[in-house]
């Protein structure tokens, strides 16, 4: 069991150090030099040549990234290049509105999609299913800014219902930050809630073939029971696995809904940087979602490890 | 003569009526057929759709409701939003079809040679990880960024994200198919490895990749329709149903029309290759009729 867990942790190095490697290497390759955008339009050619000794811009490749890895390991993400300010302390400041978002709309989306799949695989072929299973494949094609304008039209602009946009912190109103995240989170959800609906009907159904089934139908159990905690019980791998897969999907809507809904959020702070080629933060931003997103999956899967003596990878 | 020339035709015409046949029993997949060939019509031959020219402003005409003379309104410039939905669609096809080809083609060699060559399986796999760990919005972004913005950039930048998954479907289908014996039969009459693997093996992998190719093509138009959005995709000189929404997004509250239509649109092109998806999926591959997940 250690072994096992201990080769996870080899691979899960081995990936971080890929996709730290890959994001260098696209900055490197990034257009614009980083010294001459700090230096300023009035900077003499030695002005510039400085600064870049000064930044280790003059180093070999490896050099710098050995250097910048270091760094990394020591929580130093860089300096932007638009405001001069560290990238780690951008970063901290943006952090709360992304991860209140990212827990309603986790907590939501599971609280919805699974009874939804349970109910489509308990009365498999029936309305039930079928509407359920016509919702899953529209989620699936409405792209997030689109659903989240639709949103806006319907409950904002017409209904008055709530805000347009805006962010309002829990820790100071909680009543106005549940309105103004109200519509995000149901935007940045469906997505999530299709593919958590669909993966939970499938292992469901999976489950409630199952001999074990039968023999709790027989004891006559009521279906409750036999769903919940029989059934469910045996599908959640699959359903908890896809959850933590479904992060990815999640933090890639973040940064649309964040933007349509003018959320200061580190997917705001993302797609600002990307207009002003601020590099040293998306790559900062890029490194800490892929690192959480890595984290996640290799938290679920020794949970799997400790909890389920049958997993062997 | 007679006979030569008859006989693939009638082969050919009873091949017809059973992919009828069969498109009547998914009404779902021939709903999505029709969506897809008519917008797929309405992208070559765009000028014979709409009167106006997508880019022509007209400053009287800014910010009208749809009406008689302009389908679907017209924008903040006046421009007729009706064309450029239309032309827009151009964009969107492009980028689903190409990434669809290359993504698949990459994915498959790659997916061949790292289940069949048992040394560079685990370094192949740690990179298709790592490049799967990087949300691929946020991966298409920062390959953008790097080049000029065009559509050939956008192109690149969403097939980078989509080739693990590829790869990672065709080679759970190869190592299954190592250790069957039509492979070892060909290892021991001396095939080289590249017969074995575009020969013997390629074509088992076939169904499920075709099935695979239709939500590559989704996920890569809406892909591209975010980093439209977010103004990290095609240059603004071309329409495209992401940079009109971009556009419009500051009139959300009095010109609903500018962000709806081109919404719908690509709501709808996305809807329809999934569905082609869906009904390809349970007719070509009864290995994944029970799995659900696009993975």
């Amino acid at each position: 069991m250690i072994a096992l867990i201990l080769k996870r942790l080899v691979a899960t190095a081995f990936v971080m150090a890929f996709v730290a490697f890959f994001v260098f290497g696209l900055l490197h390759l990034a257009p614009g030099d980083p010294a001459a955008v700090i230096a300023g339009d009035i900077a003499t050619k030695e002005d510039i040549e400085r600064i870049r000794a000064t930044l280790g811009l003059d180093l070999p490749f490896h050099t710098q990234f050995l250097n910048w890895l270091g760094a990394i390991m020591q929580g130093d993400l860089g300096t932007s290049i638009f405001s001069g300010r560290p990238v780690s302390e951008l970063i901290l400041q943006r952090v709360e509105p992304t991860l209140a978002l990212t827990t309603t709309t986790i907590l939501l989306s599971v609280v919805v999609a699974i009874p939804l799949g349970i109910a489509a695989a308990w009365r498999a072929g029936s309305w039930i299913d079928r509407t359920m299973m016509g919702f899953a494949v529209l989620g699936f094609s409405v792209p997030v800014f689109v659903f989240a304008y639709l949103l806006i039209m319907v409950f904002a602009a017409q209904l008055k219902l709530v805000p347009v946009m805006g962010y309002v912190s829990p820790f100071k109103d909680l009543g106005g930050f549940l309105r103004a995240i109200a519509l995000p989170t149901v935007a940045l959800g469906v997505t999530y809630v299709a593919l958590i609906a669909r993966i939970t009907r499938a292992s469901m159904l999976e489950a409630i073939n199952q001999d074990y089934i039968r023999t709790a139908h027989a004891k006559g159990l009521g279906i409750v029971p036999i769903l919940f905690r029989h059934a469910l019980r045996n599908a959640s791998v699959p359903i908890v696995t896809t959850v933590g897969i479904g992060i990815a999907l999640l933090i890639g809507g973040v940064v649309v809904t964040e933007s349509v809904f003018a959320i200061p959020g580190l997917g705001r702070l993302t797609a600002d940087s990307i207009l002003r080629r601020d590099y040293p933060i998306v790559q900062g931003v890029i490194l800490i979602f892929s690192g959480i997103y890595v984290l996640i999956n290799l938290t679920i899967d020794i949970i799997y490890i400790l909890v389920d003596p049958r997993i062997r990878y | 003569m007679a006979i030569d020339t008859s006989a693939p035709s009638a082969g050919a015409m009873a091949r017809v009526g059973q992919a009828m046949r069969w498109l009547r029993r998914h009404p779902t997949v021939l709903a999505g057929l029709v969506i897809l060939l008519t917008v797929t019509l309405m992208a070559v031959f765009a000028p014979l759709f709409t009167i106006y020219d997508p880019q022509r402003l007209d400053p009287l005409q800014r910010l009208k409701p749809p009406s008689a003379e302009h389908w679907f309104g017209t924008d903040q410039l006046g421009r007729d939003v009706f064309a450029r939905t239309v032309y827009g669609s151009r964009v969107s096809l492009i980028v689903g079809f190409t990434v669809a080809a290359f993504a698949c083609i990459v994915g498959l060699v790659i997916g061949l040679v790292s289940g069949f060559i048992r040394v560079l399986d685990p370094v192949v796999m740690r990179i298709m990880d790592g490049l799967m760990a990087i949300p691929a919005i946020l991966l298409a972004i920062a390959i953008v960024g790097i080049t000029r913005s065009s559509i050939w950039a956008v192109v690149i930048a969403v097939t980078i994200p989509e080739v693990p998954r590829v790869v990672r479907l065709v080679r759970a289908i190869v190592l299954t198919l190592r250790e069957q014996l039509f492979v070892d039969a060909a290892v021991s009459l001396g095939a080289k490895l590249p017969r074995i693997l575009f020969v013997h093996v390629m074509p088992n992998t076939m169904a499920p990749l075709i099935v695979q190719a239709t939500y590559v093509c989704a996920s890569a138009i809406i892909i591209e329709a975010i980093l439209s959005f977010l103004g990290a995709g095609t240059p603004p000189a071309i329409p495209s149903w992401g940079n009109m929404m971009a556009e419009g997004r500051t009139y959300v509250l009095v010109g609903w029309w500018l962000l709806l239509f081109p919404g719908l649109l690509l709501s709808l092109v996305v809807l329809a290759v999934n569905l082609l998806g869906d009904g390809l999926r349970e007719t070509l591959d009864p290995r994944l009729r029970r799995s659900t997940n696009n993975e």
